[in-house]
């Protein structure tokens, strides 16, 4: 599904390099976790995927199914089938979020040729949808994440990616500003989307957000590289020790 | 001295050309104005109240030519409400296409017609709010226009009027000069929508006077546009009485010279005033929405929000003033003016304004421009939404909350729609 080759990247306006050469293959069916201390260059990642500005790729690829990410604008990587869940989900008043989502439905539809969704459909399918991730009509109704409670941008980012129905989902810190019981109803709306056709790229610090959502592989990121791939017990492993000791052994 | 003769010789080239009607009580508010007229001169670039808007095209002796027009199959604005049409053909009244000037509640006259009538109560009005109005700044085209105009209506309101009055504008020759006057007068307890759309003419200057009485409320929603080429200064001078509402909304799509003034007095305690206005341009584009709301009763409260969207070195100029006057205690005023700039090109100049007489009173004024919000921008790429349809949703995002001044939910969509439909074809 997702194979990513020896990516190095740098920030584009400073001399900085945050990737320095990353190399990840993700299978159709897998769920990969990534964890890492702060600045190990996890976000970048995502963020190089989904093709925000300010980042410039000095080698290396990223290919979905194949086809090259990096020379992809933003919503053909969308359309392709990339979903990014972001750590810190955008407030865009003035646009209403299932303006938004049907927007953004229609346009990955197009862009692949399927015929668009009509608006009865559209309302009847989001509201089951928001419903199991107990999003209420209210909303549904306001303007993109304004107003949203931390765990209601959580949630809104698990409906656009429920809605979306995308290959590889990227979840960037998905977990981070949850209480439980958000965590849970976040991690339940991402393992109803689990399938054999479906991959999973999970950000995270934390170890607990793999226990609600299961993962095949743990990568552990440092210094802009993978620098240990296990199972699930690596997540463990940190969770106990820390990252000092896999730190000094990749030294 | 000499600046004074020129002035003078650039008036007497100005009007040269204009007929001037002295018939009946019109004649002689005519007249009046004239004397109005000529002892301002004409405006010119040195004048502080013109400083960021270059007058030499509406002051000159003819219409710069404008091109006319094509819409292709875009229906006309408001085409979906219900309402009773009044057409002017470069300034002519267009019988033909109007419908019948009969309205429950309310009595409709055109200004060509009124000068040997005796209508007393438009005898109060016509040119009565134009000449309050120029005080403390003149406002010379205003005069000129109160002066020359060759139509328009006049319309008197006592009840609640069952459809809005829609005064619709066709330009047809490409040097068409044209002046046009309305007076409305709403009686105690009244109600009326005015709409007014269309490219006027070349050059087009319009002067609104509206009296809103005791608890009448007074809705008046404006289209500019897509003419580019023509230019246009209108005025909209109203006076509010205690209890009522007075709210005006005005969309500016293209246009290479728009002044739009406001000059609105709340005169009664417990009134109400919003006027608003939405401007979209590229290029030569230039817009300048001027407003002066006075504060004479007691509890009142003012809105203006104006919002600009400006691309290709288009620009936008905001003049805002909120007067309270002694004794208007308890005022609320709200001022807020925001332009997106699409480019590093254009430009946006406000400038905003309080005079504050009365101690007990809020007002607050903003005026903002900023760029494209980028992280919004790749946000919405992220899910899929090409850039130029996530750039549009924005624009309108930002236009929001200036057509969140329109009342009226099926006139707020026809608007939203329609710039909508502007800014996706103005980007193919």
């Amino acid at each position: 599904m997702l194979h990513i080759k020896n990516l190095h990247v740098k920030l584009q306006e400073e001399d900085k390099q945050i990737l320095k050469g990353v190399d990840l293959t993700v299978k159709a069916g897998e769920v990969h976790a990534i964890m890492g201390p702060n600045g190990s260059g996890k976000s970048t990642l995502s963020y190089v995927l989904a093709g925000r500005e300010g980042y410039e790729v000095t080698e290396g690829s990223a290919t979905l199914e194949g086809e090259e990410l990096l020379d992809m604008e933003p919503e053909e990587r969308a359309a392709a089938g990339l979903f990014l869940a972001f750590q810190y989900p955008v407030e865009i008043p003035g646009v209403g979020n299932m303006t938004f989502l049907r927007t953004a439905v229609n346009a990955q539809r197009k862009a692949r040729g399927e015929e668009e969704m009509s608006a009865g459909d559209f309302l009847k399918v989001v509201r089951a949808k928001a419903k199991t991730l107990k999003i209420d009509a209210e909303m549904l109704k306001r303007p993109v994440n304004v107003g949203f409670s931390g765990g209601e941008k959580k949630r809104n980012e698990i409906l656009q990616m429920a809605m979306l129905e995308p290959k590889m989902c990227i979840l960037d810190e998905t977990d981070s500003g949850l209480d439980v019981d958000a965590m849970k109803l976040v991690s339940e709306g991402v393992n109803a989307l689990r399938d054999a056709g479906r991959a999973f790229l999970v950000i995270t610090h934390y170890q607990r957000l793999l226990d609600h959502i299961k993962p095949d592989v743990v990568h552990i990121m440092a210094a802009g590289r993978i620098i240990k791939t296990g199972g699930p017990e690596l997540a463990l492993e940190v969770e106990e020790n820390g990252y000092a000791d896999l730190l000094a052994g990749a030294q | 001295m000499a600046l004074v003769q020129a002035k003078q010789d650039q008036l007497a080239a100005r009007i040269a050309g204009l007929s001037f009607r002295r018939e009946g009580w019109l004649g002689a508010a005519r007249a009046e104005a004239l004397a109005r007229l000529t002892a301002m001169g004409l405006p010119g670039k040195r004048d502080e109240y013109w400083r960021y808007t270059d007058p030499t095209s509406l002051t000159a002796v003819d219409a710069p030519q404008a091109a006319l027009f094509d819409a292709g199959d875009e229906a006309m604005v408001f085409d979906g409400i219900d309402r009773l049409k009044v057409v002017f053909v470069d300034g002519v009244f267009d019988a033909a296409a109007s419908d019948d000037l009969t309205l429950s509640g309310v009595e409709i006259e055109r200004l060509a017609q009124a000068g040997g009538a005796d209508i007393h109560w438009a005898r109060d009005l016509y040119g009565v709010l134009e000449a309050r109005g120029q005080k403390p700044v003149e406002r010379p085209l205003a005069a000129l226009n109160s002066a020359f105009a060759t139509d328009g209506v006049m319309i008197r309101v006592t009840g609640r009027a069952a459809r809005p009055v829609s005064l619709i504008y066709h330009h047809s020759s490409d040097r068409s000069d044209v002046i046009l006057h309305h007076v409305v007068k709403l009686e105690d307890g009244a109600e009326l929508t005015v709409l007014e759309n269309g490219p006027a003419a070349a050059r087009f200057s319009g002067v609104m006077e509206v009296e809103v009485g005791a608890g009448a409320r007074f809705h008046h929603i404006r289209s500019q546009g897509r003419d580019h080429q023509r230019r246009a200064v209108t005025h909209l001078f109203a006076r509010v009485g205690a209890g009522a509402a007075f709210k005006s909304f005005t969309v500016t799509a293209n246009g290479v010279l728009t002044r739009n003034e406001a000059v609105l007095e709340l005169a009664g305690d417990d009134a109400v005033a919003h006027v608003a206005g939405a401007a979209v341009g590229d290029g030569d584009f230039h817009h300048d929405d001027t407003v002066f709301v006075t504060h004479a009763g007691l509890r009142c409260e003012s809105r203006q929000v104006f919002k600009k969207v400006l691309m290709n070195g288009a620009v936008g100029v905001f003049q805002g003033k909120i007067l309270v006057k002694q004794g208007a205690q308890k005022t609320d005023g709200y001022q807020i003016s925001q332009a997106l700039l699409l480019d590093g090109d254009s430009q946006f100049l406000a400038k905003p304004e309080l005079e504050i007489y009365a101690d007990d009173v809020k007002c607050s004024h903003g005026s903002t421009s900023g760029a494209i919000d980028e992280v919004a921008l790749f946000y919405l790429r992220s899910r899929g939404v090409p850039e130029r349809v996530a750039q549009s949703l924005l624009v309108l995002a930002f236009l929001a909350e200036a057509i969140g001044e329109i009342e009226d939910e099926a006139i707020a969509e026809d608007i939203r729609a329609r710039l909508e439909g502007w800014l996706t074809r103005h980007e193919h």
